[in-house]
Parts: structure tokens; C-alpha cells; sequence
């Protein structure tokens, strides 16, 4: 049986994210207004029948841990939703 | 003395690669195609630049994972010769052969232009037919080259001497950390830089500068 997963990468704090940087200075010229701290990361979805393997998995292939953060976000099992 | 160039899906720079390695007197240069593990006994190897694998996921990221690349990390381990140019530098530091890793440009922007770098050391094997403090004009062209290191591997890195090029002029085009255009390893066989040292090997394209990387790899295989 698989579970979703959902594995959330960010740019590490500290270093410069241009892409945040682009979206925090749009955002105003749309009236949207204080706005500060944007980063852009990714979202990566998966099934997988083993989920104790996603740590590793993150820390070969998903992220690369001297840049990026990730999070494992709680998997959900498809049966269990009723 | 021969030179093996790495050809894998997307990789667009396999054939200048080539040919800057045939400019140099008494050397030859072959493909190794991503899925053969057979480095065919070279002598060196050329990671060159494009877009393996698509660069899906993160530059570099999974062509580190082809039968190739795993050859090439145990030619590296063994103290074999291997250059990575652009693309090339990405998946060597995605593999863990070089310290660091490259992030977008901080303009956010493609650039495509002549840049000076520096020679920082005229080292042992990379650099050996350049003097410290000389300048090559060497063509960048890159969306993703700004080199990051941890500060406390930026010192390592700094104090080992193994930035062995940096931008010119205060022209760093990237934004990468130090200025630094090129970096080795702590043992000196595995060399990345973003400039494309094969794209300046014909007068005609404007500047022989890079072929000087290419002539000391093979001075240092002798």
C-alpha cells in the first residue's frame, strides 16, 4: 500500500533568494503592501509504500542540505479519510 | 594523453569540449556517453556545460546519478584528472566532488558574455601553463552560477588555496561568493569553473585564453 507525502524545499535562511526577492517587489506595484520575508520554494508530491525512506531520499536527491531546508510534511493515508 | 568529454541528455557543450581538447599538441578526446560506466581508459575527464537531464529538480542533481558519474567519482578518488565546466561544476558539486554548490544568478537573469577572470594560483595541474595574477577573457553563460559555500568552508576553501580563478575587475557577473570563478578540490585533481574555458580556444572567437586550461591538464599528465 502507498501514503501521499508531500516534501516542501526552501532556500536556507541566510541565503540571498533572488526569486523571493523578485516576488516581494511586485507584489507592491499590485497595492499589495506589507509584504516582507518572501521566499520561493518547491513543493515535490509523491506516493510511496515506505515513507521511512523519505529522509533519506531528501538528504540524497530532493533538497541538497547545504542550500536548502526541507519538510516532510505528515503523510495522510488515502484509506484512512473515510 | 586522452581526454574523455561527457555527453548526457541536454549536455550542449560536448563538442567545443572536444575540440578544445584536440588543440592541444599530441592529445585526443572521445565521448562517454551517461549510461556507460566504461570510462574507456582516459586519462582525463571533461565534464562539460548544457542542461543534463534537463537540470530538473536542481542543476546538476540527478545526472550525479548516472552510471557515468559514478565511474568518475571513483576516477577522481583514485586521483584522476576531471574538469567540470558550468554544468560540468554543478553536477561535480552536486556529486560532492568540489565544495559548494552553484545558485542563481543574483540578477536573476541569464548572462552571456566575455568576463576577465584571474588566476589566483598558478597551480599544479589547472593552471599550470598561467602565472598568478594573469588574466584570461573567457566567455560565462549561465543562469545559475553564483558559487555559495558555508562561511566556514568558504574558509577552508580559501585557506587550502583551492580558488584558483576569480572574477576580474570587480566585474563579478553572478554574484558569487569571494569572486570566485573556479575552485578545486583539497587534493587538486578535480577542478569546476563557470567560465567556458572551451569557448575560447580560436582567435576567431575572439580570445585563446581557455585553451591554457585545457594544454596544463595535459602537462600534468606529462
Amino acid at each position: 500500500m502507498t501514503v501521499h507525502a508531500r516534501v516542501l524545499v526552501r532556500p536556507k535562511a541566510g541565503i540571498l533568494d533572488p526569486q523571493g526577492v523578485a516576488v516581494e517587489r511586485a507584489l507592491p506595484a499590485l497595492g499589495f503592501e506589507g509584504v516582507s520575508n518572501v521566499h520561493v520554494g518547491r513543493l515535490i508530491e509523491l506516493e510511496i509504500e515506505d515513507p521511512s525512506q523519505l529522509e533519506s531520499m531528501c538528504e540524497m536527491l530532493l533538497a541538497n542540505p547545504l542550500i536548502e531546508d526541507y519538510e516532510i510534511v505528515p503523510v495522510q493515508r488515502p484509506d484512512a479519510d473515510g | 594523453m586522452k581526454f574523455g568529454v561527457i555527453r548526457f541528455p541536454g549536455t550542449c557543450d560536448e563538442v567545443d569540449a572536444v575540440l578544445a581538447c584536440e588543440r592541444v599538441p599530441g592529445a585526443s578526446a572521445q565521448l562517454l556517453w551517461h549510461r556507460d560506466a566504461d570510462l574507456a581508459g582516459v586519462d582525463a575527464v571533461v565534464v562539460p556545460g548544457g542542461f543534463s537531464y534537463g537540470d530538473y529538480l536542481r542543476v546538476g542533481a540527478i545526472a550525479r546519478f548516472s552510471p557515468v558519474m559514478e565511474s568518475v567519482i571513483r576516477f577522481a578518488r583514485d586521483g584522476g584528472l576531471v574538469l567540470g565546466i558550468c554544468n560540468g561544476f554543478q553536477v561535480l558539486c552536486e556529486a560532492g566532488l568540489l565544495p559548494g554548490a552553484l545558485l542563481p544568478n543574483i540578477e536573476r537573469r541569464f548572462i552571456c558574455r566575455q568576463v576577465n577572470v584571474e588566476v589566483v594560483r598558478s597551480r599544479f595541474p589547472f593552471t599550470a601553463d598561467t602565472a598568478a595574477g594573469e588574466r584570461l577573457s573567457i566567455p560565462v553563460k549561465h543562469t545559475t552560477g553564483r558559487y555559495y559555500a558555508p562561511p566556514e568552508d568558504l574558509e577552508t576553501i580559501e585557506s587550502g588555496g583551492q580558488v584558483l580563478l576569480r572574477y576580474a575587475d570587480d566585474a563579478n557577473p553572478n554574484g558569487s561568493s569571494n569572486d570566485i570563478a573556479g575552485v578545486s578540490n583539497a587534493a587538486g585533481n578535480v577542478f569546476g569553473l563557470m567560465p567556458h574555458p572551451e569557448h575560447a580556444v580560436d582567435p576567431l572567437s575572439g580570445s585563446v585564453d581557455g585553451l591554457k586550461i585545457f594544454t596544463s591538464m595535459a602537462h600534468a599528465h606529462g
